[in-house]
C-alpha cells in the first residue's frame, strides 16, 4: 500500500465510524431539505422552481460541517507532525484527505440527492442531470474547503471562521451549479452552458486548493 | 552518518529560547537534551525534525539518503501519541507502518515486543497513557529510520516499559542508529553524550542580576 492510498484508508474508516464525520453531512442534507416543504407549503410549482436551489444549498453546507476537523483532530493529536515526517509530498497528501472527505460526505449525499428530490417534485429525467452537477460541483466545494480548513487548523473553534473564509469563494460554484440544476430541471437555458463552467471551476479548485492549503499548512505549524 | 549543529538558536513568540546551541552526533551515538522547564529541549527536536525553522545557525547532515532531508530520515515521537482513539490498536500501527512505506507484516511482532500483542483489536480509546505511548514506540520498531528523535520518550512509562525502550534504543544505536532524546531522567544508555540547554557559565544573562534591588 502507498502511503497515500494508506492515508486515504484511514481517512474514511475514521469518517464512518463512531464519531466520524461522514454520515453528519448526509443527514444534514437531508433533514434541510425535507423541512422545505413543509416550510414552504404544498405548492408544487414553487418547489420545483427553487428545488435545485434548496439541494445545492444543503448541499454545500452540509460538506462543509465536518470540515473544519479535516486537519485540526490531525494537528492536536500530533499525526500532522509525523505526516510531514513522510516522504509523499504535502500537497498530494492534502489531496488525498479531500479525496477522502469527499467519498464519505458528499458521494453519500449524492446518492440521497435523488430519493429527496422527489419531496421537491424533481422527476426523474431532470433528476439525472441535478445528480451529475452535484456529482461535477461538490470536488469543488471540498477543495475550496480544505483550504480553509488548512488556515483554521490551530484556532479552537475554527469552524465559523472556516465557515467565513470558505462561503464567499464558493459563491461561483453554487451560481453554477444551480444554475446547471436549474436548466436540467425546468429549462429554457442549455444545461451545457452552465455545466461546462461549472466543470472548469472543479478543475481548477483541484490543482488550486491543495497547493494553497499546504502553504497555509507550513506556515501554521511554525 | 553524521547530525551537526552550529550555533542553533531558537526564538518562540518573540522571546529567545536558546542561542549557540551547537552538537555532533555521529551514528551508533546517543544525545541526552537536558535543561529545565522551558529551557528549548522540545523546540531543539522540532528544529531537527523540520517542523520550525531556527533563528540562527546551521544543521546538516552528512551521509544517509543525499535525496532526503533529516525530517525524512527520523522518527519523530513527541508529547503527543498520535493514536486515532477509533481505529483499534492494529489498525493504528498498520497505517503508520503503510504510510511510511515499511512492510506491515511487522505489525503483531512489533505490538508483542512493546507488550501489547494480546490487544491488538481493541479501540485505541480504550488504551491509557502509558499503553498509547507503547503503541508509538511500535512504531519506530516498524518502520526503519536512522534518527530517534524522543521528546520524553519515558514519562508515561511504567518501569517495565523503560526497560524495553533501553533495550529499543541500546539495539537501534547498535544497528548504527542516532538517538536525540530530551530527557529529565536518566535514559539508561551507557555512554550517551549530554547537551544542557540551561544557560552555561560563560554567558550570564540571569546571574548577574542585581541582587540588592530595592524590594518594595
Amino acid at each position: 500500500m502507498t502511503p497515500l492510498t494508506a492515508l486515504l484508508v484511514r481517512d474514511m474508516r475514521i469518517a464512518v465510524r463512531v464519531g466520524g464525520g461522514a454520515l453528519i453531512g448526509v443527514l444534514f442534507f437531508v433533514v434541510v431539505v425535507t423541512l422545505t416543504p413543509f416550510a414552504i407549503g404544498p405548492d408544487l410549482a414553487l418547489l420545483r422552481r427553487i428545488g435545485p436551489a434548496i439541494l445545492w444549498l444543503a448541499a454545500l453546507l452540509a460538506s462543509l460541517l465536518a470540515l473544519d476537523r479535516l486537519f485540526a483532530s490531525d494537528h492536536e493529536d500530533g499525526s500532522l507532525d509525523l505526516i510531514l515526517t513522510g516522504r509523499a509530498p504535502l500537497e498530494l497528501i492534502i489531496a488525498a484527505k479531500g479525496l477522502a472527505h469527499w467519498l464519505t460526505t458528499a458521494v453519500p449525499l449524492i446518492v440521497a440527492a435523488p430519493l429527496i428530490g422527489l419531496l421537491l417534485d424533481i422527476e426523474p429525467p431532470a433528476q439525472a442531470g441535478l445528480v451529475l452537477t452535484l456529482l461535477v460541483g461538490t470536488p469543488a466545494l471540498t477543495f475550496v474547503g480544505i483550504v480553509g480548513a488548512a488556515i483554521a487548523v490551530t484556532l479552537r473553534r475554527g469552524g465559523l471562521l472556516l465557515a467565513i473564509i470558505v462561503l464567499p469563494l464558493t459563491v461561483p460554484v453554487l451560481i453554477f451549479g444551480v444554475a446547471a440544476a436549474n436548466a436540467a430541471v425546468a429549462g429554457p437555458v442549455p444545461f451545457g452552458t452552465p455545466f461546462t463552467v461549472l466543470c472548469a471551476l472543479t478543475l481548477a479548485t483541484l490543482v488550486i486548493g491543495p497547493f494553497a492549503a499546504a502553504a497555509a499548512l507550513r506556515l501554521d505549524i511554525e | 552518518m553524521r547530525v551537526s549543529a552550529i550555533n542553533l538558536a531558537c526564538r518562540r513568540g518573540g522571546r529567545d529560547v536558546f542561542a549557540s546551541v551547537s552538537f555532533q552526533l555521529a551514528h551508533g551515538e546517543a544525545l541526552a537534551v537536558t535543561g529545565r522547564n522551558g529551557a528549548g529541549k522540545s523546540s531543539l527536536l522540532r528544529i531537527i525534525g523540520g517542523f520550525i525553522r531556527p533563528a540562527s545557525g546551521r544543521l546538516w547532515l552528512e551521509g544517509g539518503d543525499p535525496e532526503l532531508s533529516i525530517a525524512e530520515q527520523a522518527h519523530y515521537l513527541g508529547h503527543q501519541d498520535a493514536v486515532k482513539p477509533s481505529l483499534s490498536v492494529a489498525e493504528n500501527l498498520h497505517f503508520w507502518s503503510a504510510f511510511f512505506g515499511a512492510d506491515t507484516h511487522k505489525v503483531q511482532d512489533a505490538l508483542e515486543l512493546v507488550g501489547l500483542g494480546n490487544i491488538a483489536a481493541l479501540p485505541a480509546a480504550y488504551l491509557s497513557a502509558g499503553q498509547r505511548r507503547r503503541l508509538s514506540i511500535a512504531r519506530l520498531l516498524t518502520v526503519k529510520r536512522p534518527i530517534w528523535l524522543l521528546d520524553e520518550p519515558a514519562s508515561t512509562l511504567d518501569a517495565a516499559g523503560r526497560g524495553r525502550l533501553t533495550d529499543f534504543m541500546q539495539s537501534h544505536l547498535v544497528g548504527g542508529g542516532l538517538i536525540l532524546a530530551a530527557t529529565h531522567g536518566a535514559l539508561g544508555l551507557n555512554d550517551a553524550q549530554e547537551l544542557s540547554l540551561d544557560r552555561p557559565a560563560h554567558a550570564p544573562i540571569a546571574e548577574t542580576q542585581q541582587p540588592a534591588e530595592a524590594a518594595p
